[in-house]
């Protein structure tokens, strides 16, 4: 049973994420279709700090890549920031793609051989904003995540919580309208894990970015303002029943 | 995305990568190299060839007499007329050459007619000098194109007048009257000899240096004798060669040298028309014929450029060779990269700016490649140009030529990994291992 779950911030401005009845097929071989998501509905605020909980063949996954435009949903619609994106072309929808979203992956994705400081400059890059300018965002960037004084080191220089803190200042490049972070802490160990949690709250809080996080760790969600819970392609109601559930047949 | 941003990040990939890097390059280096070292060979082959040849004239046509005969369409020649010795009505006449240079007019700038008197020894006392005397008319003496080192030239007037004068070389003056000579005290000394039961006896109008390239070119044959004391020229006036050999004017064979504007093979083939319809029609054992040499230099110089061609299409194998190679490493390069390319794509790079920056890095290696191919295969080119006594100088042809088809050669065999890379689909990518 798909269920809008209602924003908590105010509705006066106008949501960056609007998502209704999306559904999402794959064709595999001719005849058998398997439909990932049954028609989710989502509505994310300006500002939101917001956790996607599913287990894994929940959908997470199908969901990220279309909330990140990655991916198209076989029906329903997606209007990021007031602008319907499921027709536009691929081209349009690589701009759209670069301005207003910034992914932070599990495994960083930095690009190897490429200075921190050159990694947060590609996405500038791509968007056309010309040297001098790129160099001083990503260095007012580099500090914001703490990373001055890694600026010219490659990624193979970084150990694995300075690279998610590069990534994150990357993703931020382009002031986009939300970071799209995907098990960010995945390949971390939980210290670590929380100094880069740390920062996604920092920039929350402080700068106001709406974040979105994935994951399958009810723990790391519960730090987060509001919990949308997915199961076998639709999100459920109870999150506290769907949690306990999970955990028996985990056990 | 900027061009300029797009060829520094190539350049930074190329640098990340050295060696690969250059072991793809090596391929379009050698390719290139060895194709414009060929170029540079076979320039500077056709031109030493083709400048000896030209200087021998190719504007000259050479006419003489010759049985009478036809030609059939397999080109077997069948004599029709009579078979016995040449007596004098068959041979050429000045009244020939006047009718030819009026009826050809701008076509024929000179007529050049020859006739051989004697070699052997001309002597001094104790001293000789071995010269062969040759009548010329003025044309004819033009043609040779002397340095006249003192004195000066037969005249006209001693053409008319039938002056028993002679222009003798550097080399007779230097047998004769020693190695420290003064050429000039030589003038209005006689130039003696005596061949058979004649005795020629000319006075020494000019002195002109000897050249050593100009005669066995000309005579296609080594100097004769050993060096010191070898056989030169002595050139006197045409009319006075035909009194000695008591014919009158009558001639066995003549040059014709065509107008700067003339085709001469078109003009052989005419003239020799001209004189059979004119003078030889009649004759019941010989007719006229040309040689132009314009048609073998032509010939040669085709020969030569196909050779050339050929050869560069070998040598362009190895260029193939090589652009596969660029290819080659592209697309694994391409592989190895596939997380790369998805994390360019969720950073918002378009598939345009994904192919632009593989066709570039490719573009880039091969622009490189054939820079230094071509500086490479000029150095060699020029190498083995001087090894073989050739002049070789790197056209601009080539290196237009060699950076054009490598910046091709990147193209080409950057667009089909370019393309693979701009397909590849974002989702997968990123989760590819």
């Amino acid at each position: 049973m798909p269920t809008n779950i209602k924003p908590v911030t105010n509705a006066d401005t106008s949501p960056v994420i609007d998502m209704t009845g999306i559904k999402k097929s794959f064709y595999i071989g001719t005849k058998n279709e398997l439909e990932v998501l049954h028609g989710i509905d989502l509505t994310v605020m300006p500002g939101e700090f917001l956790s996607i909980v599913g287990q894994s063949g929940s959908g997470k996954s199908t969901l990220m890549n279309i909330i990140g435009l990655l991916d198209k949903p076989t029906s329903g619609s997606y209007i990021l920031n007031s602008s319907d994106i499921s027709l536009d072309s691929d081209e349009d929808t690589s701009h759209i793609r670069n301005k207003e979203i910034g992914f932070v992956f599990q495994t960083y994705n930095l690009i190897p051989r490429m200075s921190a400081l050159k990694n947060i400059e590609l996405p500038m890059l791509y968007a056309g904003v010309h040297g001098k300018a790129r160099k001083e965002r990503a260095e007012e960037l580099l500090e914001l995540v703490g990373m001055t004084e890694r600026m010219q080191h490659t990624p193979d220089e970084l150990s694995g919580g300075q690279k998610q803190r590069v990534a994150i200042a990357r993703a931020l490049s382009n002031n986009p309208s939300i970071i799209l972070a995907d098990e960010p802490t995945g390949a971390l160990d939980s210290k670590t894990g929380h100094v880069i949690m740390d920062i996604f709250h920092k920039l929350n809080e402080e700068k106001g970015i709406t974040v979105v996080l994935i994951t399958h760790s009810h723990e790391l969600a519960s730090e987060t303002q509001r919990i949308v819970t997915l199961s076998d392609g639709l999100f459920i109601d109870n999150p506290e029943l769907s949690y306990s559930d999970n955990m028996t047949k985990g056990i | 995305m900027l061009l300029s941003e797009n060829i520094k990040m190539a350049i930074h990939q190329l640098k990340a990568n050295k060696l690969r890097t250059f072991l793809t390059m090596l391929g379009i280096i050698i390719g290139i190299a060895s194709v414009i070292a060929i170029i540079t060979v076979g320039d500077a082959m056709t031109k030493s060839v083709m400048n000896s040849l030209n200087s021998m004239g190719t504007n000259n046509i050479e006419f003489y007499l010759t049985s009478k005969s036809t030609t059939d369409k397999d080109g077997n020649v069948e004599t029709t007329g009579v078979e016995r010795d040449m007596k004098d009505s068959d041979y050429f006449t000045d009244k020939m050459m006047t009718s030819l240079k009026d009826s050809f007019g701008d076509r024929i700038a000179g007529i050049s007619l020859s006739a051989e008197l004697a070699n052997g020894k001309a002597t001094q006392g104790q001293k000789y000098a071995r010269i062969a005397i040759k009548g010329l008319n003025s044309y004819a003496l033009t043609q040779k194109k002397l340095t006249i080192l003192a004195g000066a030239p037969i005249s006209d007037r001693d053409q008319n007048a039938s002056s028993k004068v002679a222009l003798v070389s550097d080399r007779y003056v230097q047998n004769m009257y020693g190695q420290n000579a003064d050429l000039k005290s030589v003038l209005a000394k006689h130039v003696e000899m005596v061949s058979g039961s004649s005795y020629y006896s000319y006075t020494i109008v000019g002195v002109y240096k000897y050249s050593e390239d100009q005669n066995k070119m000309m005579t296609g044959e080594a100097s004769n004798g050993s060096g010191k004391n070898l056989q030169t020229d002595c050139y006197i006036p045409l009319s006075v060669a035909q009194q000695a050999l008591h014919s009158d004017a009558l001639y066995g064979d003549f040059t014709v040298i065509a107008g700067t504007t003339d085709d001469a093979t078109q003009l052989k083939d005419d003239i020799s028309k001209y004189l059979n319809q004119h003078f030889y029609e009649n004759n019941d054992a010989y007719m006229a014929d040309g040689y132009s040499m314009q048609a073998d230099i032509k010939q040669s110089g085709e020969m030569m450029g196909t050779l050339k061609l050929a050869i560069s299409a070998i040598a362009a194998i190895s260029l193939l060779v090589g652009g596969i190679g660029v290819m080659n490493i592209m697309v694994v390069s391409i592989t190895e990269r596939t997380r790369e390319i998805g994390t360019r794509k969720a950073l918002g790079a378009t598939n345009r700016s994904i192919k632009m920056q593989f066709i570039i890095e490719a573009l880039v290696i091969c622009l490189i490649g054939g820079i230094i191919g071509m500086i490479l295969g000029s150095v060699i080119g020029i190498a083995i140009s001087k090894m073989i006594g050739f002049v070789a100088v790197p056209s601009i042809s080539s290196v237009v030529i060699s950076l054009l088809f490598s910046m091709g050669f990147g193209v080409f065999f950057g667009y089909y990994p370019a393309s693979k890379a701009a397909k590849m689909n974002p989702i997968d990518a990123l989760r590819y291992e």
